[in-house]
């Protein structure tokens, strides 16, 4: 039953990023929506796998693949970012301030 | 010294992941420990003594339930942007200075950053963060500054250094 709810939550979260990465402007806020809400999104449907399972093989894998997948999404998002920019992407055309173009010069 | 704790830490991981204690496993699993820490021991944490004093992992557990917080605050927060029908976005990237010096710990604070509500960190130049932010709430830098590593910075200070 806990399992369940989890599983949804997650599912429900997977949703909201998907449609962030149609709904948002540009790059930059694109990825905004495809780490949080998808991170957050697997590691929900991970956790009702654990206690779908309990601490069983498959649970205590499933419980280091937590950390795993934590690390993985936010290095790669900040990958994915510096290198929009640094390819030449600019910011949308609602964007406010730009810090970082100052201190690339 | 760091070489040996690496190759315990990566086998004891291997072993979770694997789930299996037969002879053939922990052989292979030695055999890659050890090639792991060879090539990758000169990045782990120069003072391994720090692992063994319990009041880092208390702090690391109040962490991460500060985290665990701002993780679902940061879900919900883009969730209200991306289903509001006019988008309240202000996107731009701001500049943050961080008082943390070893690197292991501005690396803890950059994968924090980018779980908390509306901001990635895109680089980090010396001492200053760069930061994709969706809704720039101030311009003043010594408010951003607080609203964004505000939270985590103490703790990490805590932990690490």
């Amino acid at each position: 039953m806990i399992s369940l709810i989890f599983i949804t939550i997650g599912i429900l979260f997977n949703l909201l990023g998907c449609i962030g990465i149609i709904r948002l402007p540009d790059t930059y806020n694109r990825l905004q929506a495809a780490t949080k809400c998808v991170t957050l999104g697997c590691c929900s449907i991970l956790l009702g796998v654990v206690f779908h399972f309990g601490f069983s093989d498959a649970g205590t894998k499933v419980l280091v693949a937590i950390p795993i997948l934590f690390f993985a999404s936010t290095v790669g998002a900040h990958a994915l970012i510096r290198g929009t920019y640094h390819f030449g992407i600019k910011l949308g055309n609602k964007s406010v301030k730009d810090d970082y173009k100052d201190a690339l010069k | 010294m760091r070489y040996i704790t690496m190759f315990i830490l990566s086998l004891i991981f291997w072993l979770l992941l694997t789930f299996d204690l037969t002879v053939p496993n922990i052989i292979v699993g030695t055999v890659s420990s050890i090639i792991c820490s060879l090539f990758f021991g000169r990045f782990f944490i120069t003072n391994v003594y720090k692992l063994l004093q319990p009041r880092r992992y208390f702090w690391f557990v109040i962490y991460l339930f500060v985290f665990i917080w701002e993780c679902i605050k940061a879900n919900l927060d883009v969730a209200y942007r991306v289903l509001h029908p006019a988008m309240p976005i202000r996107p731009g990237i701001v500049k943050v200075k961080t008082t943390l010096k070893s690197d292991l710990a501005k690396m803890l604070l950059a994968n924090s950053i980018t779980m908390t509500p509306g901001t990635i960190s895109v680089d980090i130049i010396d001492d200053n963060l760069y930061i994709h932010w969706i809704y720039i709430r101030s311009e003043d830098p010594e408010i951003y500054t607080g609203m964004i590593t505000g939270a985590f910075e103490k703790y990490i200070k805590r932990i690490i250094e």
